[in-house]
């Protein structure tokens, strides 16, 4: 059954069912605001609370405790009087607070005081040699199908690239019983010594002890090659087998499936596509929205919360979903606001759990040849174009990622430039001498996820055949 | 410090990079500037149509003229645009529009002019087999095409820049002035001299002309465009409505561009639109309509391009009604593509020969404020 918003105008509409959104939209909705929720996926939770409510995976270790704070953030929810919408995909979102929605093939139109996005990170691209190949798959598009379907990978499986979440995931496919037959670990040697400064803060974060304990479990039964400095993936129309570089040593190992995975960056498209300021972060090598202490974008009655706030993590997206809804409360209902939890302890909260951030970013920053590929490597793959060819539009005369498009239709396919937009931008920095920063990103167009012409169509155009819908 | 040039040309859109190309090739040395890049505005997110057809009488010679240099665009350029010539159908949904048609095709044919066609309802489904069955019939016009539109601004910015025309991009012309036979124009820390202006500056270049003291009626608007994800090919000619807003045209690639002239709202100081959605879906609606081969496929961007509208729809282009050396090539009122490689050809001719062969007459700013030099 197709459930459309219940109203045309709401206080708060927030963006995304993450622990971001969950928080933001509960909160809001207790102080009393109008609040509609509306999430892409069949049930709440995000990424990382995937599937919190309807998951196969019944024994609560496998997944993890930290999965599982996703079931009271989904029972709050549940409590409150927030308007959820689930399967519901924003397609449009502008400086007006008008946003288009399409929820089960037809759109409705909602206008909002407040617009909360939390609409989280996607995972860094990974352009290697090869990353196009059927076989070649996102860590994160394997932790979906283990969380919804309880699937793990059964063929030869080789795991590579960095980060939390790729310790997360192999702990997770093996205690499913899943395969892996290796690990090729790509975190930089150097980037041990220089997130060193920062270890102390790590030492005290709640993700030190269990990331350790994480990656013991996983090395006691995997074989870990660490020091990856080169890495492809090669096969006749399949991957059939890795080959990498590590301590000046080449090997090749057949394999079925590769997971790659050096992160996650946050999702963009949303707020560029509605005008928000992004700058781009030197640390976390993205594009990260520009934002007051609320949450509060370039964009009037715009906030982002989340990791599309700047990538922080599950714990730290919860306390910015409650910081951007507190302040949409105090700015539309300042009396409610009392009986939220202060700013000031929210602020005190969200600090510790940034702990340790640095340290992870640091010692996790990609390296840049796993970033900015050269030769016949594919960099976008909606339109087929490679580094060269980036490289030789570079030369005669395309200056950024927008002008690149008149030359090479990079970034104008259905992805909209979300698998290769961080990496064009890089590698035209490259080329040109240029900051990141200087050269820009594309800019981003509604809708920014496709619909179909039918359902356009079929969007009532007058005030009339509004109130007709209404009314029917 | 100032640099003394040949010509400045202001507004590095389509027509502005078309008129300092062809100033280089006739010998002068111009300056180009440009507040943002080449192509950044209409010219470069336009629909691409190269259209003789349904034209405005008084820009029709001009049109031609821009026709027999799209035609050798490749020569000219050293790139191909993606120019492609299957023709224009403007298709009449019914028997009024084609009394319509018919009428403007004779009134043409009497003024000399033969590049619109009548057509009736098998030369119609002939040329465009997926219209609906029911539309009578249309004109043609079969020289016209498209090309694409970043990619041809682009190249007639670099053609230009290789034959010695200055570029400077991202600055803004500023404190325009005119002093002992000479224009001179602030770009960020240069000044630049130069007997010659340009004034084509799209959207911004009203405000130029009513500084200098030449105000028009214009005002600014952002035509709206969405493009499909792609389709089977079949349909080859760029197809018009007759009475619907709506054009048409499907690229080599598969992908189909939507667009018409439904409006979104600009934002002009923040080089920002807001799309109208509503309107949009009008023409999802009409394309739902005529061509049920289009039905299910998605929209995968929709965009808007910032441009000038004149009160009576045709641009202001020529000689300036009060300052020597002084010219205007704006205000095309969304119909400035096509015109951009002949425009250039003809306001070079205009700047050292001090005149042209081709028709433009009625085009000139003295329409709005008769000659005072």
């Amino acid at each position: 059954m197709t459930v459309a918003p219940k109203r045309e105008d709401y206080d708060v509409v927030v963006i995304g069912a993450g622990p971001a959104g969950l928080a933001a939209a509960s909160t809001s909705a207790d102080a009393g605001l109008s609040t509609l929720l509306l999430d892409e996926n069949v049930g709440p939770g995000g990424q990382v609370f995937r599937a919190i409510s309807s998951t196969p995976v019944t024994d609560r270790n496998q997944l993890g405790a930290d999965y599982w704070v996703g079931a009271d953030l989904v029972q709050s929810l549940r409590a409150s009087n927030a308007e959820v919408i689930q399967r519901a995909t924003v397609w449009s979102l502008d400086r007006n607070l008008e946003i288009a929605v399409s929820i089960g093939g037809a759109s409705a139109f909602v206008k909002a005081k407040r617009v909360i996005l939390a609409t989280g990170a996607l995972e860094r691209p990974f352009p290697i040699p090869g990353w196009t190949l059927p076989g070649v798959m996102t860590a994160g598009a394997a932790q979906t199908m283990l969380k919804s379907s309880a699937l793990v990978p059964d063929g030869r499986t080789v795991i590579a690239g960095q980060g939390p979440l790729l310790w997360l995931l192999a702990a997770q496919i093996l205690r499913l019983g899943g395969r892996i037959d290796r690990i090729l670990d790509t975190t930089e040697r150097g980037n041990y010594f220089a997130a060193l400064p920062h270890a102390f803060a790590f030492l005290t974060s709640p993700y030190f002890t269990k990331g350790l304990s994480m990656m013991r479990e996983v090395k006691a039964k995997v074989q870990v090659v660490s020091g990856v400095t080169e890495l492809a993936a090669s096969g006749d129309g399949q991957l059939a087998s890795v080959s990498y570089v590590a301590g000046g040593k080449r090997e090749t190992i057949p394999a079925d499936l590769l997971l790659l995975h050096q992160g996650v960056v946050p999702n963009v498209n949303l707020a560029m596509a509605a005008g928000v300021e992004h700058r781009w972060d030197d640390l976390q090598l993205c594009w990260s929205p520009v934002l007051d202490a609320s949450g509060m974008s370039s964009v009037t009655g715009i906030a982002i919360a989340g990791d599309g706030a700047g990538i922080g993590g599950a714990n730290a997206a919860v306390v910015r979903g409650r910081i951007a809804a507190r302040a949409a409360v105090e700015a539309l209902a300042p009396a409610a606001a009392a009986k939220l939890a202060p700013m000031a302890a929210l602020r005190t909260e969200l600090a510790k759990a940034e702990r340790g951030r640095v340290f992870l970013d640091t010692l996790f920053r990609p390296s840049p040849q796993f970033r900015i590929p050269s030769g016949d490597t594919i960099v976008c793959r909606c339109e087929e174009v490679t580094a060269k060819d980036v490289l030789e539009s570079v030369a005669i005369g395309a200056t950024g990622p927008n002008q690149l498009k008149a030359y090479r239709r990079t970034g104008m396919g259905p992805c909209q430039g979300r698998l290769c937009g961080l990496t064009v931008t890089e590698l035209m920095a490259q080329a040109r001498g240029k900051t990141p920063q200087e050269i820009g990103y594309y800019r981003l167009r509604a809708p920014v996820k496709p619909i179909t012409l039918a359902e356009l169509a079929a969007v009532p155009k007058t005030e009339d055949d509004v109130k007709a819908v209404v009314r029917g | 410090m100032t640099k003394n040039v040949d010509a400045i040309v202001v507004g590095g859109g389509i027509h502005g990079c078309s008129t300092a190309l062809h100033l280089c090739l006739a010998g002068l040395k111009p300056v180009l500037i440009e507040k943002d890049y080449a192509g950044r505005h209409a010219s470069g997110v336009n629909a691409g149509g190269v259209r003789q057809l349904a034209r405005h009488i008084p820009e029709i010679p001009l049109s031609i003229r821009s026709m027999g240099i799209w035609e050798k665009i490749s020569d000219l350029l050293d790139d191909d645009c993606s120019f492609e010539s299957h023709g224009q159908v403007l298709v009449a949904e019914n028997e009024d529009e084609l009394a319509v048609c018919r009428a403007r095709v004779a009134e043409l044919n009497a003024l000399g002019f033969t590049h619109e066609e009548l057509i009736d309802a098998a030369e119609l489904r002939r040329l465009v087999p997926a219209v609906a069955e029911t539309c009578p019939g249309g004109v043609v016009s079969r020289r016209d095409g498209a090309a694409n539109p970043a990619q041809t601004t682009t190249a007639f910015r670099r053609k230009a820049e290789q034959l010695g025309a200055a570029v400077c991009e991202g600055v803004v012309a500023s404190n325009i002035r005119y002093r002992d036979g000479l224009w001179y124009v602030d770009v960020g820390a240069e000044t630049y001299a130069a007997p010659v202006l340009v004034n084509a500056a799209g959207a911004w270049a009203g405000k130029i002309a009513a500084d200098l003291g030449e105000p028009v009626p214009v005002e600014t608007v952002a035509p709206m465009l969405m493009i499909t994800s792609r389709v089977p090919h079949f349909i080859d000619p760029v197809v018009i409505l007759r009475g619907r807003k709506l054009s048409f045209k499907q690229f080599k690639n598969g992908t189909v561009l939507i667009g018409g002239g439904h409006l979104a709202t600009p934002y002009q100081e923040r080089n920002e639109t807001v799309l109208d959605w509503k309107s949009l879906a009008t023409s999802a609606q009409t394309v739902f309509e005529l061509f049920p081969v289009m039905r299910s496929a998605t929209i995968v961007r929709a965009w808007a391009g910032i441009e000038a509208k004149m009160k009576d729809d045709i641009p202001v282009f020529g000689p300036s009604s009060r300052h020597k050396g002084l010219y205007h090539q704006f205000g095309f009122s969304l119909h400035g593509f096509q015109l951009g490689p002949g425009a250039g050809a003809v306001m070079a001719e205009l700047i050292v020969n001090g005149g042209t062969q081709t028709r433009i007459g009625d085009l000139g700013i003295d329409r709005f404020h008769p000659s005072t030099l």
